[in-house]
């Protein structure tokens, strides 16, 4: 059984088993616009919750992606690469961006439920 | 992430209703409240520009008029200020220019007109950038001198409509405009209002600014958005646009540190002015013309989809020798584009240079500009320097 956390930067984590599928929100994209660039990590790479994990490029400017969650990268969506408008068209799905194998399960319990999720972008609407 | 615009000290433009009506991302830009993309999207908006005919409120940018006894006056006592031949102006012609500081750095650039009308003689229309347009009309009318006067219109509003079709568009609506030249402009009427219609802008296309009185500004929007080859365009698409077309940004490719000569607008500064001097900076420029600059801004076109965005360094085999001033995505080229800042050594078309993005040396190499052909309309040859 999968499930979806979030994060208030509009990340999104995604638990299949022991791997964090990770990727923008729908909000996320809509607020950036057209994605021109994704810049990925390497595969092997550690990442550590709260800091830089990869950068979404729009037309307009380039924005961080924070890890939600520490962990190393097992996988990238290379096809974003070829086809970064993925992001756009299907971000909470296709538009994924780094697969983590976790280093600390416990952190997943930390971050925002669907429905806290979307309470919180009522408060900023 | 971009917040949402609710800085309530922001200023608005005659057509801030008519945007939030047509769902536009309003974001604050140089103390106003701008719409920066309609719902859309930039690279659908910046295609249709390039294809059909793109509406632009550039209502925030600074209108006004110099006024002086006779055009000889007050050319002059704009030549003082601004590099180009202002006295050679004919009637209904249009010129690029820009305000200089005493050391020849750039402090804004700006859009001068001589009226078509004799009966307007004296009086010269200037078009310059929201962000300075304070700054520039203290320094303006800090300078004047022989009766002459600067007059803000703050009760103006400004469209853009650029375009392979603007010109179909506006043969419709108001005639005597769509016959006008490429840096010409005519007083003409446009869905019954007053307007004054040059044909330029800052898209690389063919096209045309519409100044018309603020309180007009709602119906002449709504008037040529109903024309089927117009469609609202935000400033996210006009940047991306202008980018191509390798048409500077005040505040990014040139500013107070950079000259005209540096900034490759030498062709802006016609001969009798580079000759005679009698601007601020004139020592520098000249030198600068005679010796060379030390810099130059090049178009530099990146390998790979990575774009590289302004501030970004720019370095030959391993060591920095510039920054990249405007960078982005160019969607006609669907490739990353950058203008930047090099010494001339390394300004050549086909040099290829590094620039560094997130600790990466992405492979770039130097372009002739603009990256899109222009598509201005012209009759005849532009003259030569």
């Amino acid at each position: 059984m999968t499930e979806t956390r979030y994060t208030k930067d509009h990340e999104y984590v995604r638990l299949e088993g022991d791997v964090a599928v990770i990727g923008i929100t729908d909000y996320a994209q809509s607020q950036l616009g057209d994605v021109v660039y994704v810049d990925l990590p390497e595969i092997g790479e550690a990442v550590e919750q709260g800091k830089e994990a990869a950068v979404v490029e729009s037309v307009k400017a380039a924005s961080e992606v924070y890890a939600p969650l520490s962990g190393e990268v097992v996988e990238v969506n290379s096809d974003l690469e070829a086809a970064p408008a993925t992001v756009n068209e299907d971000a909470e799905g296709k538009g994924w961006f780094v697969k983590l194998k976790l280093a600390d399960p416990a952190q997943f319990a930390g971050l925002m439920t669907e429905a806290d999720y979307k309470a919180f972008l009522e408060t900023i609407a | 992430m971009a917040q949402a615009a609710d800085d309530a000290s922001l200023l608005q433009t005659p057509l801030h209703a008519a945007h939030a009506a047509l769902g536009a991302r309003l974001v604050p830009f140089a103390g106003y409240e701008m719409p920066v993309q309609y719902p859309q999207g930039i690279l659908a908006e910046h295609a249709w520009t390039r294809a059909e005919a793109g509406l632009f409120d550039v209502s925030h940018m600074g209108q006004a008029l110099l006024v002086g006894p006779d055009h000889a006056t007050t050319a002059r006592a704009l030549e003082a200020l601004c590099p180009a031949d202002f006295v050679n102006l004919k009637h209904g012609q249009q010129r690029y220019s820009q305000l200089l500081a005493e050391d020849g750095g750039i402090l804004d650039d700006l859009m001068v007109t001589r009226p078509l009308d004799p009966q307007m003689d004296g009086k010269l229309i200037l078009v310059v950038n929201a962000a300075t347009k304070d700054a520039d009309y203290a320094h303006i009318a800090a300078h004047l001198s022989d009766g002459v006067v600067l007059h803000p219109q703050e009760d103006r509003a400004l469209l853009a409509l650029q375009g392979p079709k603007a010109a179909t568009v506006l043969a419709r609506l108001s005639p005597e405009a769509a016959a006008l030249t490429f840096m010409s402009a005519t007083p003409t009427t446009v869905a019954g209002a007053y307007a004054h219609i040059s044909r330029s802008g800052y898209t690389g296309e063919d096209g045309y600014e519409i100044s018309i009185p603020a309180a007009e500004a709602v119906k002449v929007w709504e008037a040529l958005l109903a024309e089927p080859e117009v469609k609202p365009i935000g400033l996210g698409a006009r940047d991306s646009l202008r980018l191509e077309a390798g048409l500077c940004l005040y505040g990014h490719d040139i500013d107070p540190t950079t000259s005209p000569v540096e900034g490759g607008l030498v062709w802006s500064m016609q001969k009798r002015r580079r000759e005679e001097g009698g601007f601020p900076g004139a020592a520098r420029i000249q030198r600068e013309l005679k010796e060379g600059p030390a810099r130059v801004r090049v178009g530099l076109k990146l390998e790979g989809r990575a774009p590289a965005r302004e501030g970004a360094e720019i370095a030959k085999d391993g060591a920095v020798v510039g920054k990249i001033t405007s960078g982005g995505f160019a969607p006609t080229l669907n490739a990353p584009i950058a203008m930047g800042y090099v010494p001339p050594a390394l300004a050549a078309p086909g040099t290829a240079l590094e620039i560094l993005v997130r600790g990466k040396a992405l492979p770039a190499t130097v372009v002739t500009l603009p990256f899109v052909p222009n598509r201005y309309a012209r009759t005849i040859a532009p003259r030569g320097n």
